[in-house]
């Protein structure tokens, strides 16, 4: 069978994501030649997934002239980070707004291009008081996030509206994604959960929602080898509280006041210490729920559930866990066992 | 590793409270329930929310209801109300009527306005007792799938009215609440309530307090802020609530834009609110008689 696609350019490939999709895409028979761009070295880790990925070392400023030379089919873009560690929040904001501006710059030139997908995420719908309890994806942000990433994905999803002004015949494939999780998964957000003591936002228990990063992973893929043009949320279907969360993980709360968190946030973002920044504080006190209706009708696929997700995280991390749930149904048993005792013997004396 | 001594006592009232208590327990903290998407926890609401407010509606309020058999047996429905009382208790005990009269026990879905989910606390209460932002939005989401929602668009222009103004509707907003009816063609059941005027008596507004704290308004009433905590106690009014006859709008789904069918419709609703509180006020002659 002949390669139904051409060349498939992937960005980002140093990194977890764009290393399995490039992967995935070059073990599969309908992908001719996949491109793996990236600034950096992969890790001796990732270079081991990339057996059938070609590499091309490319920063921002050579992304154009590279694009433009592999005459590329297809453009998956992944290359976005969610935190600021290392370099600090400019170079962050640097790598994913103007590094995305110059990808789709090159896009717009590419005269072979037939397919662009991107990776966003459903930080873009802003954090409000006032918003609606479940996103659909034509839900406008009410209020301009806080946190850095949800402003960087703000901006790059306006850059790729531009993109489909210009190039309405390249077909736009946008991935809103909930925060992933999975047993293989390392985010924020997943190192926030495996600590045995887990801090909250006093009064406030948000409704969090999860993805499976496998089921990212079959979503790209599907983007890539299949045509859905449009914008897409992805997540888990159901919802877990935020409470809920951690005593399923058998983890400990420790509900903080919220303005010294938002100190705190601000503080270790100036100070570059920041593993929590105002995009987890955000979440925090907002919660997001996301509808994906359109998902799963265009594409027949639906991600594992919330639940089901978190689950897979649990048993990875089990090990760190203050109390489990058999601990609890055993101490359930003592204590009923306990009282019938009581009232055994207290029944008896009194006859 | 049966112990002959401990045994179960089948039949035993004490014994089966214990247990489920116990079980109860054990699930809130292995975090083993479910949450739908709006954070509504019907477990928690059932088993602590519930049992609170309800002791506050049979021997504090001496509550009583009329027109149960308006109320759709299922599927969605659109619960409109009078608003009034300071704090919305009357949202409260609205949902008691609804749950603990309905031969299905159905859970009423509040709208509430945004300042709500702005306090901490308040805000994960009201999500877990099954609230949520009013919005059209949201609205039109739970209607969709057939829940039974409670709305009142006199909003905090009802609950922060003088004493003077009692059982005087305000006006009714943009009429949001129809046309989230309109588009989803459910019917509207206007209920009026009598009795949480009195709870709270506004006689004086303290509004550059209300603006620091930016709060809609800053209540004295005989007993707050005099009293301190003392006077967060309700005083004892007896209550009455009737729901009326519903009006179906399905056949007014193409109308959902119609800006004049919407305040024709809100003002039909917000008339008979009016007219079933005058019905109810002669009724009860003594706002805190038997």
């Amino acid at each position: 069978m002949t390669a139904a696609l051409g060349v498939v350019v992937v960005t980002g490939i140093s990194r977890y994501l764009g290393a399995h999709v490039a992967a995935r895409l070059a073990a599969d028979d309908r992908v001719g030649r996949v491109v793996g761009l990236d600034p950096n070295e992969p890790t001796a880790e990732i270079q081991r997934l990339l057996g059938g990925v070609e590499q091309v070392r490319a920063d921002a400023a050579s992304v154009p002239t590279v694009v433009a030379e592999l005459d590329a089919e297809v453009v998956v873009h992944l290359s976005l980070v969610t935190s600021p560690e290392p370099g600090g929040r400019a170079a962050m904001k640097e790598h994913n707004v103007i590094g995305t501006m110059q990808l789709l710059a090159a896009c717009q030139q590419a005269s072979h291009l037939r397919k662009l997908v991107m990776r966003s995420s459903t930080a873009a719908y802003g954090a409000s008081f006032r918003d609606p309890a479940v996103f659909t994806e034509d839900t406008e942000p009410r209020q301009v996030p806080r946190g850095g990433f949800a402003r960087d994905i703000l901006d790059v999803e306006g850059y790729l509206r531009g993109f489909r002004r210009r190039r309405p015949e390249v077909s736009a494939t946008v991935l809103r994604f909930a925060p992933f999780i999975g047993s293989t998964a390392d985010t924020t957000l997943t190192r926030y959960f495996a600590q045995p003591l887990v801090p909250t936002v006093l009064g406030r228990d948000p409704r969090l929602q999860f993805l499976h990063v496998d089921d990212a992973l079959e979503a790209l893929h599907r983007s890539v080898v299949e045509d859905h043009p449009g914008t897409y949320n992805v997540a888990g279907a159901g919802v877990l509280a935020l409470s809920q969360a951690i005593r399923r993980a058998g983890r400990l709360a420790v509900p903080v006041f919220e303005p010294g968190l938002s100190a705190a946030a601000t503080l270790a973002g100036g100070l570059r210490l920041g593993r929590y920044g105002l995009d987890q504080l955000d979440l925090f006190v907002h919660g997001r729920v996301v509808d994906t209706t359109r998902l799963v009708e265009e594409y027949g696929f639906e991600p594992r559930t919330t639940a089901a997700a978190f689950d897979d995280f649990i048993r990875r991390h089990a090990d760190r866990s203050l109390v489990t749930a058999d601990q609890l149904a055993t101490a359930e048993r003592a204590i009923l066992d306990g009282i019938r005792r009581v009232r055994a013997t207290a029944a008896k004396e009194s006859s | 590793m049966n112990d002959p001594a401990v045994e179960d006592w089948p039949g035993d009232p004490w014994d089966q409270r214990v247990a489920s208590a116990l079980s109860f327990l054990r699930r809130r903290l292995s975090g083993q329930y479910e949450v739908d998407e709006f954070g509504f926890d019907p477990e928690l609401t059932d088993h602590v929310f519930y049992p609170v407010l309800r002791r506050l509606y049979h021997d504090w309020f001496r509550t009583e209801v009329f027109g149960l058999e308006n109320l759709p047996d299922d599927g969605a429905g659109l619960v409109v109300g009078n608003h009034s009382g300071t704090v919305a208790m009357d949202a409260l005990m609205l949902s008691i009527a609804v749950h603990d009269g309905h031969p299905k026990a159905r859970h009423l879905r509040l709208l509430g306005a945004d300042l709500v989910f702005r306090v901490p606390v308040l805000s994960e209460l009201t999500r877990k007792s099954g609230g949520t932002v009013a919005c059209n939005p949201d609205a039109e989401r739970l209607l969709s799938s057939g829940e039974l929602v409670g709305v009142f668009p006199e909003g905090f222009k009802g609950v922060g009215k003088h004493y003077r103004d009692r059982y005087k509707l305000q006006r009714f907003g943009r009429g949001g609440f129809v046309s989230a009816a309109l588009r989803t063609g459910t019917p509207i059941v206007p209920v009026a309530i009598v009795g949480a005027e009195e709870i709270y008596p506004i006689l004086g507004d303290l509004k550059p307090l209300a603006r620091l704290l930016k709060l809609p308004y800053f209540p004295v009433t005989p007993t707050f802020p005099w009293l301190g905590p003392l006077g967060l106690v309700p005083l004892p009014s007896k209550w009455l609530i009737e729901f009326c006859p519903p009006i179906p709008t399905a056949d007014l789904v193409d109308y959902a834009d119609d800006p004049m069918v919407i305040f024709n419709l809100a003002d039909q609703v917000r008339e008979t609110i009016q007219q079933t509180l005058h019905h109810l006020l002669e009724k009860r002659p003594d706002p805190f008689g038997r």
